[in-house]
């Protein structure tokens, strides 16, 4: 334990202060957070680095100050290469040449660059954009469409509250957004929206599988039939056709929150011991070939409210009988989850086809038992779209996170944006290995893509259905530079994101960043290298290698394959003498790393247990989307303290912190959990704070309360909120995450009245400590 | 001469009995032996004395005068008239030529036009003596004296015009369809409900088989009673139901017997003796009878009602299990042809007529609409909805009803949605270029949708167009008119595909009636369409070239009254019968579970059974043959009904009683029904040549066994009430179904064969032989006097009026006066008169009014609406209208009557050598 304190008292050193402000000065212009910020210059060192080198890559990270570039960018002419022009290219203002800082092609500027002189650049060429944005004028702009799927199989209370929050949703559209509506129970009904009159809808069995062509036949969005013989062909407007389901929102506003209004409960009786029939698997079915035919590679947005599982046809999770119960873990374990593998297929195929099109599916779960979510995953986690989990539609979780999801940015544009692609470049002493979030691969083989995949890989270009400005990725790569040819001293390393997207308001726009590193030989600047160590960023992209390889690997190997890096990391940068642990010391730039890896192994996004299969989804879907900062307070939640003892401060996640005189505050991503302690529980009671003379009880009850609020105001998905005191139920939320240094094992040999036990037979983190050190040192291994 | 009599509406003078013998061997003559109106089994044969009979004949030609009550008051007349002169034939025909009857077929029309007398085909010549030689003698029949239906009808009414039948003699041989007549319920079920095809069976199976006479009964059991007969009377025998034999579960009725002392009683039909149950005991009086039976009407009446108790029903609470569901053909066709607009606002009526049960105030059944082209709509109209709603159901291969409530409504809560989606449809689809339909799936979403509201009901379908769509129940074109009279000629009467076969028997079971509405401009498939129909107790409405301008009164006045009229739903028919016989055959709209459970989808007013009877052992001459008809349906109101009618026959082992107590009329419709049931197995041609078989020996028969006095070999002899069947199977042998002429398309063929399957006696009756009435002048409240179907009664000068059931035909002599057609059609002469319009001017004088007033009386006779068709003397148009002259000579080359009763009697008498 003192090993830790004494590694957060240490913060001053001036290497650290400028590597870090490097690196937090290169996330907020470029979004990009490295693994290492110094290369190891060979492929046989990187492999010895045991943390690969990786970024995380948030690609729409906000950028109020970008300048908007109105013209296209300039590419290389390569064809293999296509680098986009940027501040690390070498210019020849007089020749009116550039060569490309990736293959090293030189290229010609185009006439319009004729004025170009050092003294007249580009805002391309200016060192501090070295992150750019392009707004492309080809095409018309596309509108944001938004097609609601919604469950009718759930209680009345729900669908009122339901219907409700989509028909407040429409007065958060802009007014040009394409709106339409599928709804489903045990058939599916496409409503067609601009009935004057009458309300018409198409109706499809929810057993049956269909394809895209069928869809589009029955809905009448293929070609009208041939004419009869003597009659004139009438002219057919496409869009007519098209938008014959998806209306501006301006245009039926009205029409749409009558026929909202309207919705009625599935009408079809279920039986005692029956589960209602849901058909979500062809509705999301429909849902996607009606996009298909209507709007071909269009962004958009499928948004599926759900209120239980998917059971019957094609994508069925469980049975209609009650007495059947949705699979757990455990029946996944014995392989006993029937019809599991069907349906991840089906969901499968239909994220990858809503994928190539670029739309993007979210689905809004609020059920008390399990919705199926892990075999919908795929359906959010390969197209971008989100995942929300509540109880019931009618909680402030459900409606605050669905209005967030329409909420504005800094300026005045959505936070969303759609059918982007990231195209990755790197200079040739590297390739890529993969990426880790919610992307698709685009299966591009250029020469940069390495054979070894780590995440979705074998590929340079990625497509990414739906990107918020938080999304962020995990690129890997790998280090082919070979020993035996070094790399000139001072030589840098450069890698350029190419994201072209959507923009909320239909433009179509290019994301260039640009980003270069040196090298270092690993053997002679090793202290550069560890010195220029990003342990933050390390410790997330290590863990989405590991939720990765949890997705398809058991449990137990993945936390074997993580302690086993752990210790190889140990090992290789650690300072010991050999076999006596105490000797163990590790510098300050990988000395926060154990400690995210014990908590990382005790995260639900490695641990199963207690968790069922659908919460499991839930929390690793949101881990990979989510940036570092978050990203950390999944793995290792944020606990403050407050009590009057000072002013409020971050304590350690350790039991000893739950203190009878201490409110405390965790933020663990999904949840607040704000726990007020024995001795403040008792005087909350006695009712001090409604006492004048007890006004600053009262403000400390306070405050947490609002720094709470503070956190909900902002999160998306909104946080389950849960407010506890010692002694209830709900206390082993924090319990649960709290590092049980005191346990009923230890509790009277620790000889301390401080903290509080945890009735667990987990290991503590100076359990876990311990034997890191032992295995580092050991010779044997 | 005699034509001229009946032109000027004298009644040709044949009484009862007509004898007209010949003097040559093979000369033609007809004996009818008449029947014993007055139910005595005395012998009346009455013999024309100036007919040069045989000698055996005059002796007792008067003696019908003193023992019968009968009137005979143009008796002396037709002694008189001096066109009734014997024919001769010089030579007999050669038997090579008999078989071919072709061959035969000169006609016997003396003066009328030399197209009528022509030789035998050369052919013959070769192998004897030429058979149509008549030309040389100068004689011949006269058309005018031969037996035929008018006067058959004439003298039948003037027999019961004024009285009351009382049912409650056994075998007892019932007035014509065509006589109007008040029926007095007095034990055995009213001939609107029950007529058999002879009123005395024949002993024996043997008999039976000798006498080739049909043992059959026509059940119409719903039909409608005129005011003064009263409803049919309502019996409730409690919770158990009513009373049963214990043995054959045949239900109480008049012919049941008290036996000890009211304590039990003994069953008609298998002689079981059964207990009384305690409630149901009362004594029996000095006669044997139960003292109540004059307040019970199942021990006093013929036919009554059982009401039974809801406890098999569905639901127990009251409410409505029968759904009407109009499905409407949205296509291009439909729309265009305004017809889409016609049938929405017809809609707008109808549900407010829906069917209710007398005394009830409120209809209680429920309406539900579809439209459909390629795809099914179906529209929610439930009555808390702000607008209807309208659901497509896009998978046409594998229907379901994507709607639970707000399908099936009560008509009065949603009038507002009903009215407004009503309106809207043809605006909907206004623009609809849609030219295909989809049949089946429409069928399929309409039975499930009855499935899921637990309803029984009926689907009205108003439908363009040949289902070419791919789907279930895709027809292709198979009206190929090169495989008429080949040996795959009956596959045109088939389906194309089992799966008609199977959708009917699902309706069935579910007690879904189907009346389809055709509106076709090109060919269907009838017979596949049809079918369903046809198997589930529904109606098929053909409105070829449907034109909205002109036809909107027929479609209005035969929706409205299909919508309105009387109907039974998920009905089973159960008849018992006297040991010795059993039932052998049911003919009809009906669909046979198996050999003895018949299944009735829908039962109306208008839909009559064919039960065929065939021994199984001795019938006994004192006790005769009881049968029992029960009908188990459910009103439109859901309540279950056990309709009963208990008919009782004579038995005789005098095969001249069996003959003496048919009615050809009826026999028609037996036989009608059974040659087109034939054509679906058969060529038609094979089926018309089985008919006259069929005649031949039946009558041969009646010569051999019944004549008493052996006629000359030169005479026809024919039972009395059959002396008119021979017209009628030659009208049916040369009816469009099978011999169809030129111009008769397969789904005309299809169309009347369906008809025919269901229809009543009255109907076959007019429609095989249609009544011609003459309108010459004012006639004043004088009434009109039918005339025979042939060309020769058509003058000139006047206007006729022709009807079959189905359509009716105003024909224009040339030679009409020009006021008169100034005044009926506003046209100034002859020439201008437009035979396009469907309906006369309504123009204000005598005449105008007259003739359409005669016409609204024509058309309130019949169940369907008449369309008018105007038809000029030696116009191109006039070819239709003549085809409907049966006795003529086709112009499809059907014989012409006299031909054929000639060929008929070359043939019995080849058949007696």
């Amino acid at each position: 334990m003192k090993w830790i304190e004494a590694d957060f008292s240490q913060n001053t050193s001036v290497v650290m202060a400028t590597y870090q402000e490097f690196i937090q000065q290169n996330e907020e212009r470029d979004g990009v957070r490295f693994s290492w910020n110094v290369w190891p210059s060979s492929r046989l060192e990187a492999t010895r680095m045991v943390v690969p080198l990786a970024c995380l890559f948030t690609p729409l990270k906000e950028r109020p100050d970008l300048p908007p570039i109105q013209y296209e960018p300039v590419l290389c002419s390569r064809a293999t290469c296509r680098a986009v022009l940027n501040p690390l290219c070498q210019v020849d203002y007089r020749a009116k040449l550039w060569a490309c800082n990736f293959c090293f092609q030189r290229n010609q500027f185009s006439p319009s660059y004729s004025g170009i002189s050092e003294v007249n650049q580009p805002a391309e060429l200016l060192p501090q954009f070295s992150t750019i944005e392009y707004v492309v004028k080809r095409g018309t702009p596309a509108p944001l469409i938004f097609l609601y799927v919604v469950d009718t199989c759930l209680e009345e209370d729900d669908l009122q509250a339901l219907k409700e929050s989509l028909q407040m949703s429409l007065s958060l559209l802009p007014p040009n957004a394409l709106v339409g509506l599928i709804t489903f129970g045990r058939m599916v009904q496409v409503h067609e929206l601009n009935c004057e009159g009458i309300s018409k809808s198409y109706v499809f069995r929810g057993t049956k599988d269909l394809t895209a062509k069928q869809i589009q036949d029955m809905l009448g969005l293929t070609k009208p039939p041939a004419p009869v013989q003597g009659r004139a062909p009438q002219p057919q407007e496409h869009p007519g056709i098209s938008s014959r389901f998806l209306q501006p929102v301006q245009k039926i506003d009205m029409n749409l929150t009558d026929l909202l209004g309207e919705l009625q409960r599935d009408p079809w009786p279920v039986s005692q011991g029956k589960r209602p029939l849901r058909s979500s698997g062809v509705a999301i079915s429909i849902a996607v070939g009606l996009l298909e035919g209507s709007f071909p590679n269009t962004g958009a947005r499928i948004m599926l409210f759900t209120g239980g599982p998917p059971t019957q046809g094609p994508g069925m999770v469980v049975g209609d009988e009650l007495k059947a119960p949705i699979r757990s873990w455990h029946d996944i374990e014995k392989d006993n989850a029937r019809y599991l593998k069907k349906a991840t297929k089906h969901y499968e195929a239909l994220a990858n086809r809503a994928a190539v099109n670029g739309q993007c599916i979210d689905i809004y779960a609020c059920a008390l038992d399990q919705t199926g979510l892990l075999e919908l995953k795929c359906c959010c986690n390969l197209t971008g779209g989100y995942i929300v989990m509540g109880d019931s539609f009618n909680t402030s979780l459900f409606k605050q996170t669905f209005q967030r999801v329409f909420s504005k940015g800094l300026q005045g544009d959505f936070r969303m944006a759609f059918g982007a692609t990231l195209e990755i470049k790197t200079t040739r002493e590297l390739k890529i290995a993969g990426a880790i979030g919610t992307c698709v691969s685009l299966n591009s083989k250029g020469t940069s893509v390495s054979e070894n995949e780590l995440g979705v890989g074998g590929t340079c270009q990625w497509k990414i259905c739906s990107l918020d400005p938080c999304t962020t990725l995990g690129i890997y790569f790998e280090v082919v530079n070979q020993h035996n040819a070094p790399i000139p001293q001072g030589g840098r390393g450069a890698i350029q994101f190419v994201t072209q997207y959507q923009h909320s308001s239909g433009q179509r726009r290019i994301r260039v960043t640009t980003v270069a590193r040196n090298w270092a030989d690993a053997q002679s600047q090793l202290q550069q290298i560890e010195a220029a160590f990003d342990q933050e960023a390390s410790a997330v992209l290590m863990a989405r290698l590991g939720v990765f390889r949890a997705e398809s690997e058991e449990g137990p190997d993945v936390l074997r394959w993580l302690d086993r890096q752990l210790i190889r990391l140990c090992q290789k940068f650690g300072q010991f003498h050999k076999d006596d642990p105490d000797s163990f010391r590790l510098s300050e730039t990988f000395s926060l790393y154990p400690q995210f890896m014990f908590h990382l192994r005790r995260s639900p996004f490695l641990q199963v247990f207690n968790n069922s299969p659908d919460e499991s989804s839930y929390y690793r879907h949101h881990f990979m989307r989510q940036d570092l900062t978050q990203s950390l307070i999944m793995i290792q939640p944020i606990l403050y303290s407050y009590s009057f003892y000072g002013p409020p401060e971050p304590v350690l996640l350790d039991s000893s912190s739950i203190l009878p005189d201490r409110i405390l505050l965790m933020d663990t991503f999904f949840q607040i959990v704000i726990y007020h302690g024995e001795t403040i529980a008792q005087w909350r009671q006695a009712g001090y704070q409604d006492m004048q003379e007890y006004e600053n009880f009262k403000q400390l009850l306070q405050a947490p309360l609002d720094d709470g609020q503070d956190i909900l105001q902002t999160r998306f998905p909104m946080p389950r909120y849960v407010d506890t005191e010692h002694g209830r139920s709900q206390a082993r939320f924090l319990l649960s995450k709290v590092n049980p240094s005191q346990t009923y094992n230890n509790l009277y040999a620790w000889g301390q009245e401080s903290g509080a036990p945890i009735l667990t037979d987990d290991v503590s983190l100076q359990v876990f400590m311990d034997h890191l050190k032992k295995l580092a040192v050991s010779s044997a291994s | 001469m005699a034509g001229h009599q009946l032109d000027g509406g004298q009644p040709p003078a044949l009484p009862g009995a007509v004898s007209w013998s010949g003097l040559g061997p093979s000369s033609l003559g007809i004996v009818a032996t008449s029947r014993d109106y007055d139910g005595t089994p005395s012998t009346w044969p009455l013999y024309c004395p100036s007919a040069l009979p045989s000698p055996a004949h005059s002796h007792n030609s008067l003696a019908p005068m003193s023992n019968s009550t009968r009137p005979c008051p143009s008796l002396c007349k037709q002694q008189q008239s001096s066109a009734f002169r014997p024919i001769h034939h010089p030579y007999p025909p050669q038997p090579d030529a008999i078989k071919t009857p072709n061959t035969l077929c000169c006609s016997l029309h003396p003066g009328v036009g030399q197209e009528n007398i022509h030789s035998g085909p050369e052919a013959s010549g070769a192998q004897g003596p030429k058979v149509g030689s008549l030309e040389d003698s100068g004689d011949g029949i006269n058309p005018d004296l031969i037996p035929n239906p008018v006067q058959a009808a004439e003298e039948d009414k003037m027999w019961w015009e004024s009285q009351l039948f009382r049912t409650d003699l056994r075998g007892q041989v019932p007035p014509l369809t065509t006589t109007h007549f008040t029926v007095d319920d007095q034990g055995i079920a009213s001939p609107r409900f029950v007529r058999c095809t002879t009123y005395a069976f024949p002993c024996s199976q043997e008999m039976a088989q000798l006498s080739h006479l049909p043992l059959a009964a026509i059940v119409k059991p719903l039909a409608t009673l005129p005011e003064e007969e009263g409803p049919v009377h309502l019996v409730d025998h409690g919770e158990g139901g009513p009373i049963r034999c214990e043995r054959c579960i045949a239900s109480m009725c008049p012919l049941m017997q008290f036996l000890d002392n009211g304590h039990s009683f003994q069953c008609p039909f298998c002689d079981a003796v059964s207990r009384v149950p305690h409630h149901y005991f009362h004594p029996i009086d000095y006669s044997g009878k139960r003292a109540d039976r004059p307040s019970r009407a199942e021990l006093s009446r013929g036919s009554y009602e059982f009401l039974l108790s809801e406890g098999e029903c569905k639901h127990n609470q009251g409410q409505s299990r029968v759904g009407f569901i109009f499905m409407i053909d949205v296509s291009y066709n439909a729309v265009r042809s305004g017809l889409l607009r016609l049938i929405c606002a017809e809609l707008k009526k109808a549900v407010q007529h829906l069917p209710r049960e007398p005394g009830v105030e409120e209809s209680a059944v429920r309406v539900g609409f579809i439209t459909y082209d390629r795809v099914l709509h179906f529209y929610n109209v439930k009555e808390s909805l702000i607008q209807p709603q309208m659901v497509v159901a896009t998978d046409i291969t594998d229907v379901t009803v994507p709607l639970l409530d707000g399908f099936l409504v009560n008509p009065k809560e949603s009038s507002v949605l009903i009215n407004s989606l009503l309106d809207k449809i043809p605006l909907l689809f206004a623009d609809s270029l849609e030219g295909e339909v989809v049949f089946g799936p429409v069928i399929q979403a309409g039975l499930e949708a009855l499935k899921t509201a637990e309803c029984w009901g009926k689907l009205f379908l108003f439908h363009t167009s040949l289902p070419t769509t791919k789907a279930p129940g895709e027809l292709r074109k198979h009206n190929d008119n090169r495989i008429i009279s080949t040996n795959r000629e009956q596959t045109l009467f088939q389906p194309q595909s089992s799966y008609y076969q199977t959708l009917a028997e699902q309706c069935v079971q579910q007690g879904c009636c189907v009346d389809l509405f055709l509106f076709p401009t090109q060919y269907v498939d009838v017979a596949s369409l049809g079918l369903l129909t046809l198997r589930t107790g529904g109606d098929l409405y053909y409105y070829s070239n449907f034109r909205v301008d002109r036809d909107a009164e027929q479609f209005q006045f035969d929706f409205q009254r299909d919508v309105q009229k009387v109907i039974g739903f998920n009905a089973k028919m159960k008849v018992h019968t006297r040991k010795g016989i059993r039932v052998a055959n049911y003919l009809g709209s009906l669909h046979m579970e198996n050999t003895s459970e018949v299944k009735l989808a829908a039962v109306d007013s208008d839909k009559a059974v064919v039960v065929e009877f065939k021994h199984d052992g001795k019938l006994s001459e004192e006790v005769g043959v009881h049968i029992q008809f029960e009908l188990l349906y459910h009103t439109v109101s859901g309540h279950r009904r056990l309709r009963v009618h208990n008919t009782s026959l004579n038995c005789s082992s005098k095969l001249i009683e069996t003959f003496r107590s048919s009615q050809a009329e009826t026999l028609l419709n037996y036989f009608a029904k059974t040659a087109y049931r034939a054509v679906l197995g058969q060529g038609a041609k094979r089926v018309q040549d089985q008919l006259v078989t069929h005649l031949t020996r039946m009558l041969a028969s009646y010569r051999k066994h019944c004549a008493h006095s052996a006629p000359s070999r030169g005479q026809l002899v024919m039972p009395q009430f059959l002396k008119v069947l021979p017209l009628y199977l030659n009208c049916l042998r040369k009816s469009k179904v099978l011999l169809p002429g030129p111009g008769v398309s397969i789904d005309d063929r299809a169309y009347l064969r369906q008809l025919v399957m269901s229809m009543g006696i009255a109907e076959t009756n007019v429609l095989f032989y249609p009544r011609l009435l003459p309108i010459q002048g004012l006639n004043g409240d004088q009434g009109l006097r039918e005339v025979r179907c042939t060309a020769r009664r058509l003058a000139p000068e006047g206007f006729y009026l022709l009807e079959d059931g189905l359509s009716l035909f105003l024909w224009i002599g040339m030679s009409v006066p020009a006021e008169w057609i100034q005044n009926v059609f506003g046209a100034p002469s002859f020439n201008a008169v437009d035979c396009g319009a469907g309906s006369l001017p309504v123009l204000d004088n005598p005449y105008s009014r007259q003739i359409r007033d005669v016409i609204h009386a024509v058309r309130k006779q019949r169940a369907r609406f008449l369309k008018l068709i105007i038809v000029k003397q030696a116009d191109s148009t006039e070819g239709q209208f003549r085809q409907l002259l049966v006795e003529d000579k086709s112009p499809s080359g059907g014989a012409s009557y006299p031909d054929f009763l000639h060929h008929i009697h070359l043939s019995i008498q080849q058949s007696l050598r």
